[in-house]
């Protein structure tokens, strides 16, 4: 029997404002080395934390948003984005930090790690998930 | 009397940003920071909202925590102020009193 269990991380704070979505960055990191099938969903203002050109020299706070780059080296490729959550705030993909993984399996070609979906994909995808931990 | 509003937290988030506007009378100003910087950015659900009060009020937005979150002042709504710190101080002073949404 496998242990291997589906793991889904809702992010759906945006950045700084509270502490969530650095926790959630946080926690996601520490349970990456228990080889763990690791997905995460970035709604509602979750999305503004896959900003691209953050800079946080001026307020004094760590700018975290660079550690998100590294997730694609722990195995962890499925970055969902609601598509909905990107159109309300007037967003499309190009705004948000391009982040990859190389696939081991096709001669280490990069990929990209962010999927955008619609709402109704995203509760078929949350629908299929042993453990949900939401930020 | 003048009144200086200011807004953090987000319009996708909370509501203090449309409660905020509704409560303004004209010559008011309006200062989003923090998470309240997303309310100053056009093409979003909340643009609207925040171009109408605009006929009556001034709506400014603290330049530190744009940057930081990564909005580049190119997406702000026609008309709104950007202010560093100094600026914050200005507006606070300048007006007879504060009133802080959080």
């Amino acid at each position: 029997m496998s242990n291997v269990k589906k793991f889904m991380y809702i992010n759906n704070k945006a950045p700084y404002g509270t502490i969530y979505a650095w926790e959630s960055l946080e926690v996601v990191l520490i349970g990456a080395a228990f080889d763990q099938e690791v997905s995460l969903m970035f709604t509602g203002d979750g999305v503004y934390q896959l900003m691209k050109g953050q800079d946080t020299k001026e307020v004094g706070i760590k700018n975290f948003s660079p550690t998100y780059a590294a997730l694609g080296d722990y195995d962890i490729n499925k970055i969902y984005v609601e598509k909905e959550s990107l159109d309300a705030r007037g967003l499309t993909v190009d705004d948000l930090m391009h982040l990859v993984w190389e696939d081991e399996d096709a001669d280490w070609e990069e990929k990209d790690s962010i999927r955008v979906v619609t709402s109704a994909e995203l509760a078929e995808i949350l629908d299929q998930q042993d453990v949900v931990l939401s930020f | 009397m003048s009144i200086l509003h200011t807004v953090n937290k987000s319009p996708t988030d909370r509501n203090t940003l449309e409660s905020c506007l509704k409560l303004t009378v004209k010559g008011a100003s309006v200062l989003l920071i923090e998470d309240g910087v997303y309310g100053a950015v056009s093409g979003a659900v909340s643009s609207q909202m925040v171009q109408d009060a605009m006929g009556n009020v001034s709506v400014y937005v603290l330049g530190p925590d744009l940057k930081a979150r990564g909005v580049d002042e190119s997406r702000l709504i026609d008309g709104v102020k950007v202010v560093d710190y100094d600026g914050f101080v200005d507006l606070a002073t300048d007006n007879d009193t504060v009133s802080a949404w959080v």
